[in-house]
C-alpha cells in the first residue's frame, strides 16, 4: 500500500526525536571504541612509531590497509547515488541518503588515518601549499599530495552532495522542532520556503554536483592506487592498478551500504522503505562487481605468473602458496565463493543472503588491501632485506576505532537527519503515473502514448510544481 | 668545477670485516637499537654487509656485499616525498632534510635497495657510547627518515677548506668514514667529473657493475667483481 506523505513525514520523523535505551547504548559501545583509538594515537605520539609493528623493511602496514579500505568504502555512496540518479532509477529514493552518508563519513576516517600514519603527525600541514615564510611548497610530483587534494575534493564535493538533498527535509523538520533543533535546522534550512525558484536552483545545484562528483570519485581510488603504483616495488609497480582499486573501491562500498541500509530497516523500523526489491537491486550490482574484482585479480595473477619475473614471483608465492596463503585463499573465498552462489541465485539473494554476503566482503576487501600492501614490502629486490610484519595493540586499536567512530558518526547522524530522503520519496509517489505513461511510451506503437505525455519531466529531483 | 660525488666497491677485496658498519654509525651518530627492537627489525646501519652462499657444497663461496645509499640520478625516493624532505643536491648527492621530513616513509617503500631508516624512537646510545656523538652531524629525532649521506659533512668541510686555500680539491683528500676504515681498501670514494680520479678509473673497469642496474636509477656507486668467481685462479 503506497503511504501517504504525511504517513512518510511520520515515520522518517519519528526516529530524529525518539531514541530508545538500545540507542544510547550503542553510541556509548562506538564511543568508547573512538575513545580508545584516541588512547592508542596519545600513546603513539607520545612514544613513536615503534609502539606499531611496523619495522624495516614493512614501513605501510595496517595504517595504510586502513586508509585505502576506508576510502575504498566511501565509494559507496556518493558514486552510486550520482550513477542512479542521474540514470533516474526510481529505486533510488529510499537509498541515495544512507549511502552519500557512508561516503562522507568513511573519507572523514580515510583522511584521518594518513594523518595519525605520519612518524610526526603534528607537521601534516605541511602538506597544504600554504604561503610559507620560508618560500617552501609541497613537493607536486608526490602522489601523497596528488591523495591530499582528490581526498579533499572528493570529501568537500560529496559534503556538498549530502547536504543539499538535505535542505527540503531539513525545513520540514525546522516546521517541527522546538529548542535547539529548531535552530538547528533553521541553520541546515538556509532560508527554505519551497517556493519554485528555491526548487529549480537546488535541481540545478544538485545535478551539477551529481556530474561532477563522477569523475572526482573515480580519480580518487586511482590516485590512492597510485601511491603503490608509481614505485618500483615488486607487484606494485603495476599498469592494472588504476581500475583494479576503482573496481575494488565500488566493490566495498556497496557492500558497506547493503550492510549499513539492513541496519537501518531493522533499527530504525524502515521495513516499508527498504524492501528487499533495494536488496536484490544493489545485490545484482554487488555480483556484477564480485566477478569485475575477480576478473582483475585474475588478470593480475596471471600475468605476474606467466611474466615470471623473479622479485615478482617472490611476492607471487608469498602470497599464493607461502605465509600469506592463507589469508589470500580467505580473501577469494570472502569475495567471490561465498557471495557467487548468494547473489547469482535469485532464491538467495534476499536481504539475509545479500547481507551475508555483503559481510563476508566487507572482510574479504580488507584482506585485499592488506595483501596488495605488506607482502610486496617483505620481498623486495634483495632477499637481505626481507622481512616480517606483525601488528601490535596500538595499531589494532586504532583499526577498531576506525570502525567505531563509523558507527558513531552514522549514529549521530541518524538522529539529526532523516535517513531517507522525505521529499525525494513523495516527489516519486507523487511522479509514479507520470512514470507509468512515460513507461507506455517505450512500447512498439505508442505514438498515441507520446503525443499524451505533455509534461516534461524534470531531470533528477523532480520537484513538486 | 662542479663534483659529481660516487663510490667503487671492490668485492673481490671486501672480506666482510664491518669495519664501515662501525665506522659509519660512529661518524653519523646512529643511534643503537638494542637486541629487542633489533630483532625487530628497527637496527638502523647506513651501511650493510649483506652475506651470500654462492655456489654448491663442497664448492662453495661466502661473498659479502655492503650496501648503502646509491645516491642514484635517477632516485625513486625523491619525487615520491611530499614535502621535498628528499631531495637531490645539485652535486647529485640524495639528501635528507630531516627537519623538513613529516614521517610518511613513503621514500624508504620507494626504495629498491631499502636503504632508508625511520627513527621509531628518539635515538639512544649504551653509555659511554653517547659522549662520543659527532658535534658535525646532527642527530634525527624519533618519527623521520634517515639514510646514507655519502658523509656529507667531511665534503663540506673539504671543500670549504680547499676554498679558503683557493684551490681545488684533490683526489682522495677526504673519504666517508666507511671509506676510510676499509683495512682490505675495497671501498674507494671521489669524483666522477674527474676523469684522472681513482674512482672514475675504476668505475671504467670491465668488472664494473651497478647494484639492481636493470631499475634504471643510475645509481653512483659502482661494484667490481668477476663475472663468476669460479672461472678466476683464486677462487
Amino acid at each position: 500500500m503506497e503511504k501517504t506523505a504525511k504517513q512518510i513525514r511520520g515515520d522518517l520523523l519519528r526516529p530524529l526525536f525518539r531514541s530508545g535505551a538500545g540507542y544510547w547504548l550503542a553510541v556509548g559501545l562506538t564511543g568508547s571504541m573512538v575513545l580508545a583509538g584516541v588512547f592508542a594515537f596519545s600513546y603513539q605520539v607520545y612514544h613513536g612509531l615503534g609502539v606499531w609493528g611496523l619495522n624495516w623493511p614493512v614501513f605501510w602496514a595496517f595504517d595504510i590497509t586502513n586508509f585505502v579500505f576506508w576510502i575504498g568504502i566511501s565509494h559507496a555512496g556518493t558514486l552510486i547515488s550520482a550513477i542512479l540518479r542521474l540514470a533516474n532509477a526510481g529505486w533510488r529514493r529510499p537509498v541515495t541518503r544512507c549511502a552519500e552518508a557512508i561516503t562522507v563519513f568513511a573519507l572523514f576516517i580515510g583522511a584521518i588515518i594518513p594523518i595519525c600514519h605520519l612518524g610526526r603527525p603534528w607537521l601534516f600541514y605541511w602538506l597544504v601549499p600554504y604561503p610559507s615564510e620560508r618560500h617552501i611548497w609541497p613537493n607536486f610530483r608526490s602522489p601523497l599530495l596528488w591523495d591530499f587534494f582528490a581526498i579533499l575534493t572528493y570529501l568537500t564535493g560529496s559534503t556538498i552532495f549530502l547536504f543539499l538533498p538535505i535542505i527540503p527535509d531539513a525545513a520540514a523538520a525546522r516546521d517541527l522542532a522546538h529548542g535547539w533543533r529548531q535552530r538547528l535546522y533553521g541553520l541546515l534550512s538556509l532560508g527554505w520556503q519551497g517556493n519554485p525558484r528555491q526548487w529549480h536552483r537546488l535541481e540545478s545545484a544538485m545535478h551539477i554536483m551529481a556530474i561532477a562528483i563522477i569523475p572526482v570519485a573515480v580519480s580518487v581510488h586511482t590516485i590512492v592506487s597510485w601511491d603503490f603504483a608509481m614505485t618500483p616495488v615488486p607487484m606494485w609497480h603495476s599498469t592494472i592498478f588504476g581500475p583494479y582499486f576503482v573496481c575494488g573501491a565500488i566493490f566495498s562500498g556497496v557492500a558497506a551500504l547493503i550492510l549499513a541500509m539492513a541496519f537501518l530497516r531493522k533499527f530504525l523500523h524502515l521495513e516499508e522503505y527498504l524492501e528487499p526489491i533495494h536488496f536484490d537491486h544493489l545485490g545484482k550490482l554487488l555480483l556484477t562487481m564480485s566477478l569485475l574484482w575477480f576478473y582483475f585479480t585474475f588478470a593480475e595473477r596471471l600475468t605476474t605468473w606467466y611474466g615470471n619475473d623473479v622479485a615478482e614471483m617472490n611476492v607471487f608465492w608469498s602470497s599464493v602458496r607461502q605465509n600469506f596463503a592463507p589469508l589470500f585463499w580467505t580473501m577469494i573465498t570472502c569475495n567471490l565463493i561465498i557471495p557467487f552462489p548468494l547473489l547469482a541465485i535469485k532464491r538467495f539473494r534476499t536481504i539475509t543472503g545479500t547481507v551475508i554476503a555483503s559481510s563476508t566482503i566487507v572482510a574479504g576487501m580488507w584482506i585485499e588491501r592488506f595483501l596488495i600492501i605488506v607482502p610486496p614490502l617483505e620481498h623486495k629486490f634483495l632477499p637481505y632485506s626481507w622481512g616480517t610484519y606483525r601488528p601490535t595493540w596500538v595499531e589494532i586499536t586504532l583499526m577498531v576505532a576506525g570502525f567505531g567512530m563509523m558507527g558513531l558518526l552514522y549514529l549521530l547522524f541518524s538522529k539529526l537527519v532523516p535517513m531517507i530522503s522525505m521529499w525525494e520519496l513523495e516527489a516519486g509517489i507523487r511522479k509514479a503515473p507520470v512514470v507509468r505513461r512515460r513507461a507506455a511510451t517505450f512500447q512498439p506503437g505508442a505514438a498515441t502514448a507520446r503525443a499524451g505525455l505533455t509534461e516534461p519531466e524534470p531531470f533528477v529531483t523532480d520537484a513538486p510544481r | 668545477m662542479t663534483h659529481k660525488w660516487a663510490m667503487v666497491i671492490d668485492l673481490d677485496r671486501c672480506t666482510g670485516c664491518e669495519a664501515c658498519v662501525v665506522a659509519c654509525h660512529a661518524e653519523n651518530n646512529i643511534g643503537t637499537a638494542g637486541p629487542d627492537q633489533a630483532a625487530r627489525g628497527r637496527a638502523k646501519h647506513w651501511i650493510r654487509v649483506e652475506r651470500y652462499w654462492e655456489g654448491q657444497f663442497p664448492n662453495v663461496r661466502l661473498r659479502f656485499q655492503p650496501v648503502l645509499c646509491q645516491q642514484c640520478d635517477d632516485a625513486p625516493c625523491e619525487p615520491v616525498c611530499p614535502t621535498f624532505a628528499s631531495y637531490h643536491t645539485p652535486e647529485g648527492l640524495n639528501a635528507q632534510v630531516y627537519n623538513r621530513c613529516i614521517g610518511a616513509r613513503f621514500c624508504a617503500n620507494a626504495c629498491p635497495y631499502t636503504v632508508r631508516f625511520l627513527n621509531f624512537f628518539n635515538p639512544q646510545w649504551e653509555k659511554p657510547l653517547h659522549l662520543q656523538l659527532n658535534p658535525d652531524v646532527s642527530v634525527r629525532s624519533v618519527g623521520i627518515m634517515e639514510k646514507c649521506t655519502f658523509c656529507v659533512q667531511r665534503i663540506r668541510a673539504a671543500e670549504i677548506q680547499a676554498e679558503s686555500e683557493k684551490r681545488d680539491l684533490k683526489d682522495g683528500e677526504f673519504n666517508p668514514a666507511c671509506v676510510q676504515s676499509c683495512a682490505p681498501k675495497a671501498m674507494v670514494f671521489g669524483d666522477l667529473n674527474d676523469p684522472n680520479s681513482e674512482v672514475s678509473r675504476l668505475a671504467r673497469s670491465n668488472r664494473s657493475t651497478k647494484l639492481l642496474a636493470e631499475l634504471g636509477t643510475k645509481p653512483n656507486v659502482n661494484y667490481l667483481q668477476r663475472d663468476s668467481w669460479q672461472d678466476g685462479k683464486n677462487g
